[in-house]
């Protein structure tokens, strides 16, 4: 016997008790969780998000559209980093205002490549208010899941409100279980020596997120 | 492995363990609290976290199928491992096919309750922890103590002790010079694990959850080392126990809150990482799903002990326990410590040997674990059904087979105890609602832990558990102490 009929088998003899039961899972069981915590303007869930990033060690800024490019230009320049990885469906004009050296998101950078560069720039898919976490599905405009991990500054774009829902079931309902997600609440951080906290043991050390609202 | 009283008799004669452990049970625990009182909804998600987990665990066969059907189609192969030593020798013949001596590891408590390490040592490979609390255990030539954070035992001069003589031994060396602070601990961590993450091949992990209607797997983590040894190698080796599947992608609503809430305090963990087979030109080309039963079924064949596979490994029942404050995670001779260690070690291993019969006994049954567990696990019901066992012996289901084990020698005293205990229960008249099994049984027990547990709370001043039940007085005096500081460290 395999062991995968075997562990069958074997589960099906420990369950030899357990009446059979034909119920729907969607009816299995009731839900009486709320969808989210509070009730909360557009405007209220937004500084909420951001007050929990900030909680959790995140640099949160806020601009509008128009200052988007200035804001990120000055941001890189204040880190003074000399290359920052782009995946490549990012909007062009995001970066239209600074001059420090692209580094297009690519199969070809090895680790050791990525490990050279200081920042990188992305977008996210959703961002989480009551628990301050953004999600990363992949998609063009952000890139493999290792750039925002190997560079130690990752600067990420969240265009308020659309991409803001309130509590983790939203968020949930959004997303695509069939894209790689990583979902970042704040910089890279360890308690384990003696609970201290600190930030940046292998993923970036710092998180700057730019809350963008308008057209 | 000495049994867990001669084991505990060691460490609570440890002063620094005990300091400690005492100051981080306190510290985390303040934080949890706070963590959950945020959530107003949490008996509910307590509850729906609970109706999942036996969901699964009562169709556990026929969401095991479906997941390896979702793996599959997603890119991923799926292996079967009967016990720990399938398990290695299929993770070790998946690393030799790759060609490489080396892998990088996700801190997981499946790989370490299989031995994994040892196992690809004895065949030449090196896996390296990249958790920073598994590589301080893994460079002191030590065991993991707690689940959450393995070097709890250790403080920061130790650490940097173990930095400074080790790290060369095993890649780049420790900086000149390294002081204890927790900062430039961490940074030596950094630059010494860099260098095997760019390099690496092959990663090893275990997960926090498998999704069956989409294959998906998740790992949840603080750090980022998850995450470099999930997307930087070329070929991921999952290894994860069966009872580790929730049926649909909604379901990670429920334990994505309540899982960080109640194991960091955290409102959510800095990372969370999911992917559903390969995906092409981001992460690993390649993707093994290794399934472990290795006494998980025998487990779920006990219809009073099964509920301990609902555990998510939050570790809050750690946390909370008076004995494993005072006893630390090493005396529990297994990989799981504390509470859930005392329920799920003696169920996967049986209670054949010295430890694994008298684990049952390290608890006061107080009742405080059972209160934090985000998904209801009644650890004490468990505990005096397992007591039951091992004084009584009976019918287990053992390696899938029906047997009678035999009394364990040496337990006659215990034996009376639970006689007497039986009566209590028999006579539902005589419990009042609410009660909990401490209270239940104390008379049976008031002093000292009975059985092999005498000779371990013989050393300790074990609070005698009064009328009242004896977490309300726990939770009243705060373990018979002074409130601690409460310094608030994520701060
Ligand atoms: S038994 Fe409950 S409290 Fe303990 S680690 Fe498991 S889930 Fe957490």
């Amino acid at each position: 016997m395999s062991s995968r009929d075997l562990i069958l088998a074997r589960v099906r003899r420990a369950l030899a008790d357990v009446p059979r039961d034909d119920t729907p899972y969607d009816q299995a069981f009731a839900r009486p969780y709320l969808r989210e915590h509070g009730h909360r303007s557009v405007a209220e869930t937004v500084d909420l998000l951001a007050e929990n990033l900030a909680d959790y060690r995140a640099l949160v800024h806020r601009c509008t559209a128009g200052e988007l490019a200035a804001t990120i230009a000055r941001l890189l320049a204040e880190r003074g980093s000399a290359a920052v990885c782009v995946p490549t469906g990012l909007d062009p004009a995001w970066l239209a205002a600074t001059e420090v050296t692209r580094v297009p998101d690519s199969a070809a950078n090895t680790p050791a490549e990525l490990d050279r560069v200081d920042s990188v720039v992305t977008a996210c898919a959703v961002a989480v208010a009551e628990t301050g976490t953004i999600v990363l599905d992949g998609s063009v405009d952000q890139g493999r899941r290792r750039i925002t991990l190997v560079p130690d500054h990752h600067i990420c774009v969240v265009r308020v409100p659309d991409q803001v829902v309130s509590s983790v079931p939203q968020g949930l309902e959004r997303l695509d279980p069939a894209r790689p997600l990583t979902w970042i609440s704040g910089p890279s951080a360890t308690s384990d020596i003696e609970l201290d906290r600190v930030e940046g043991v292998h993923g970036p050390r710092t998180l700057e997120v730019v809350l963008v609202s308008g057209e | 492995m000495p049994a867990f009283p001669k084991a505990a008799h060691e460490a609570v004669h440890n002063q620094t363990l005990r300091g400690n452990l005492r100051h981080a049970t306190h510290t985390i625990r303040a934080k949890r609290a706070n963590a959950v009182a945020e959530v107003s909804d949490w008996a509910e998600l307590r509850e729906a976290g609970k109706q999942i987990k036996d969901h699964t665990l009562r169709h556990l066969d026929r969401y095991l199928v479906q997941l390896e059907e979702s793996v599959t189609a997603a890119g991923g192969t799926v292996h079967w491992a009967a016990d720990a030593d399938e398990a290695n020798r299929i993770v070790t013949y998946l690393v030799k096919a790759t060609g490489e001596s080396e892998v990088v590891k996700v801190k997981s408590m499946a790989t370490q309750e299989i031995g994994l390490n040892e196992a690809l040592e004895a065949e030449g490979i090196n896996a390296y922890e990249t958790d920073l609390a598994e590589l301080i255990v893994q460079l002191g030539k030590d065991r993991p103590s707690h689940i959450l954070v393995p070097a709890i035992h250790r403080n920061r001069g130790e650490i940097r002790e173990i930095f400074a003589r080790e790290m060369s031994e095993w890649g780049r060396p420790a900086p000149e010079g390294l002081t204890d602070t927790p900062a430039e601990l961490a940074d030596a961590a950094r630059l010494h694990l860099r260098e095997k993450f760019l390099r690496a091949k092959v990663g090893v992990s275990g997960a926090n959850f498998m999704v069956a209607e989409t294959g998906t797997l998740v790992v949840v983590e603080s750090e980022g080392n998850g995450r470099m040894c999930l997307t930087l190698p070329e070929t991921l080796i999952s290894v994860v126990g069966i009872e580790k599947i929730v049926p649909t992608w909604q379901d990670l609503e429920v334990f994505l809150q309540t899982l960080p809430r109640s194991s960091t305090a955290e409102r959510m963990n800095p990372y969370t990482s999911t992917w559903t087979g390969t995906t092409d030109e981001d992460g690993p080309r390649d993707f093994h799903l290794v399934l472990i039963d290795n006494g998980r079924t025998d487990t779920l064949a006990d219809e009073v002990g099964r509920q301990a596979l609902r555990c998510i490994r939050c570790s809050a029942c750690l946390n909370v326990c008076p004995v494993y404050e005072r006893a630390g995670g090493h005396a529990y001779g297994s990989v799981y410590p504390g509470p859930i260690g005392a329920i799920l070690s003696p169920q996967l291993r049986g209670t054949g040997s010295e430890i694994d019969a008298s684990l049952p006994y390290a608890s006061s049954l107080c009742g405080a674990c059972y209160d934090v567990c985000p998904v209801a696990i009644d650890i004490p019901e468990v505990l005096v059904h397992l007591r039951e066992r091992v004084v009584q012996g009976g019918a287990v289901t053992r390696e899938g087979a029906k047997v009678v084990v035999k009394p364990a020698k040496g337990h006659a005293a215990e034996r009376a105890a639970m006689r007497a205990a039986r009566w209590a229960f028999s006579r539902p008249g005589a419990l009042r609602a609410g009660q909990r099994v401490a209270s239940r049984t104390r008379r049976f027990h008031p002093r000292t832990l009975p059985g092999p547990g005498k000779a371990w709370s013989g050393t300790r001043a074990l609070p005698p558990v009064p009328a009242e039940p004896f977490r309300d007085w726990w939770q009243r005096t705060g373990g018979g102490k002074l409130p601690q500081g409460g310094k608030d460290t994520s701060k």
